[in-house]
């Protein structure tokens, strides 16, 4: 996948957000996302029933409480829903990162309902980010396992 | 049948704030244990009549066992904890009234203590920052897996909460044009406040526009001054029977109102309506706060909101009903959240911002000393108050306080 977004170990690069936390594997409701993403593609959970987009994915429909659910393939292109720019390093490691863009995205394909996804917005100038810029999701494959997922502009 | 009046705050016991990790070598627990001492002392009562504890946000990592057992608590009848964060402080007041209103316990106290020197909570989404530091030399430790949304989180860069509200104040600006000047009212009024409670206020050196614009951004639209102190100390109030307290040392403090929650959908994370992502998520809460209360924004004669980012009062003025929603910029720039000349003074103790940070505890002190006519910013013949608990995840949670 786009070697672009995959900094080299120990290398903070500007923008690029390092990747601090590994999601437990426990949590089986993820299993078809991961599955996805190892593939370089996005799938939302949407609700058998009423057709509702979730996400996180929940044993739940919140909409009309049916646990029937099934798997979409999204473009995995969206709209920026709201961001922000990332100036001040929280701590030592993200001195050579900052700034970087957190952006929450509204993807393509859910009906702009309840299928939003936050990311790290990487290959951009921070200063032309804005609420409406065309992002795509780039998988960055940190471990074989659970891909994380940035976006990158259009 | 509410809790309308049923129960009153009768005493008020505070440790002095600190800067970040400098209370130590004091302990969180020490802190706790004599703000609670001092709230009894000031009531006129004696650890003898204590016999519960209404405590939230994980009692800053402490609990009833732990507080009983080191006051030594001789019957301790009633124990409980409002889930989930800050959003709690204001609700507390009400579970406490409630269990005495139940005849579950006489004596309540509410109790916030908080030392940062370990653990900051402005790093609270970093998996690192939860692992501790390693010891000199040592590598720092792999961080334990985090819920598969957690790591989404932290990798998307959202390690601090400043960072999650900065999304939420952007969408607020780009829906309605809120402003950055609008957001630098709130922190001018905040410290204005603060500038004349030098006895208890961590930051007193008045703030101008121009200061506001010069210092670094960190995590934009969110600036140095748009984020809360970082602070330690303890506070702690103790509740007791309306018809008790009339008889106490201090003139009682009722409880109108009380009522905490949210809609389930809000799910400050992410995927809230639109109309409702951006905001404090207090909507619900504020219409059973209104209604327990039997009052109107407008009674309100001082608001204490929860201010851990600035933009946040914003928020909160448009879902207690004092303006219009999406038109809580201009309503602060228009002045009207200032001490003496506005229409409804905000965080007339400076609040988060300015004063520090005790999760939401000073906001209730400065209640209770507004009602008592004893605050240093006192609001001229302030009859009731609003207190409000932290926009996170649920529940948040407000109270209304009359003399």
């Amino acid at each position: 996948m786009s070697t672009a977004t995959q900094p080299a170990p120990g290398e903070p690069r500007p923008g690029v957000v390092p990747v601090s936390a590994r999601p437990s594997e426990v949590d089986a409701t993820w299993k078809p996302f991961w599955k996805a993403a190892r593939e370089d593609r996005l799938v939302m959970q949407r609700c058998a029933a009423c057709g509702a987009f979730r996400f996180p994915p929940s044993p739940f429909c919140p909409a009309c409480r049916s646990q029937d659910a099934e798997w979409a393939e999204l473009p995995g292109t969206g709209s920026v829903y709201t961001f922000t720019v990332v100036r001040h390093p929280l701590h030592p490691g993200l001195v050579a990162v900052c700034p970087y863009v957190t952006a929450l995205v509204d993807l393509d394909g859910t009906q702009g309902a309840g299928a939003r996804m936050l990311g790290n917005l990487v290959g951009c100038d921070p200063d032309d980010v804005a609420v409406g810029t065309r992002v795509r999701v780039v998988f960055d494959h940190v471990t074989d396992e659970t891909p994380v997922a940035r976006f990158a502009p259009v | 049948m509410t809790l309308r009046d049923r129960a009153a705050v009768v005493g008020v016991g505070a440790t002095p704030y600190y800067r970040r990790g400098a209370s130590y070598p004091r302990t969180p627990l020490e802190m706790a244990c004599t703000a609670t001492l001092d709230a009894l002392e000031d009531a006129g009562l004696t650890l003898s009549d204590l016999d519960g504890f209404s405590l939230y946000a994980h009692g800053g990592g402490l609990d009833p066992a732990t507080l009983a057992y080191t006051l030594g608590v001789p019957d301790v009848r009633f124990a409980t904890m409002l889930t989930s964060g800050g959003g709690g402080s204001a609700g507390a007041l009400g579970l406490a009234a409630a269990a005495i209103d139940a005849g579950l316990a006489t004596t309540v106290v509410t109790v916030m203590s908080i030392q940062q020197r370990q653990r900051r909570l402005g790093r609270s989404f970093d998996p690192h920052a939860r692992a501790g530091a390693p010891p000199a030399g040592a590598p720092a430790p792999v961080p334990a897996p985090v819920t598969p949304g957690a790591a989404l989180r932290a990798n998307s860069g959202l390690l601090a909460p400043g960072h999650l509200f900065s999304l939420v104040a952007r969408r607020h600006m780009h829906l309605y044009g809120t402003t950055r000047e609008q957001f630098a009212e709130v922190c001018m009024s905040t410290r204005d406040n603060a500038v004349r409670r030098p006895d208890t206020a961590l930051q007193t050196t008045p703030l101008t526009l121009d200061d506001y614009f010069a210092v670094r951004m960190v995590s934009d639209p969110l600036c140095l001054y748009d984020y809360t102190l970082e602070s330690d100390g303890a506070v702690a109030v103790v509740t007791v029977a309306a018809d008790r307290a009339r008889d106490l040392r201090r003139p009682p403090v009722y409880i109108s109102a009380s009522t905490h929650g949210g809609d389930g959908r809000w799910s400050y994370g992410t995927q809230a309506p639109d109309h409702e992502y951006a905001s404090a998520g207090g909507r619900t809460v504020a219409r059973h706060l209104y209604e327990m209360a039997g009052i109107a924004p407008s009674d309100v004669d001082v608001a204490l909101l929860y201010d851990h980012f600035s933009p946040m009062v914003i928020l909160q003025l448009e879902d207690f009903g004092f303006c219009p929603v999406g038109e809580g910029g201009p309503f602060v720039g228009d002045g009207n959240i200032r001490w003496k000349t506005g229409t409804i003074p905000v965080n007339t103790h400076g609040g988060h911002l300015s004063e520090a940070y005790i999760i939401g505890m000073t906001h209730v002190r400065e209640a209770v000393e507004q009602l008592r006519g004893t605050a240093v910013n006192q609001v001229d013949g302030a009859e009731v108050a609003l207190v409000t608990g932290g926009p996170e995840a649920l529940p948040v949670s407000a109270a209304v306080l009359h003399r």
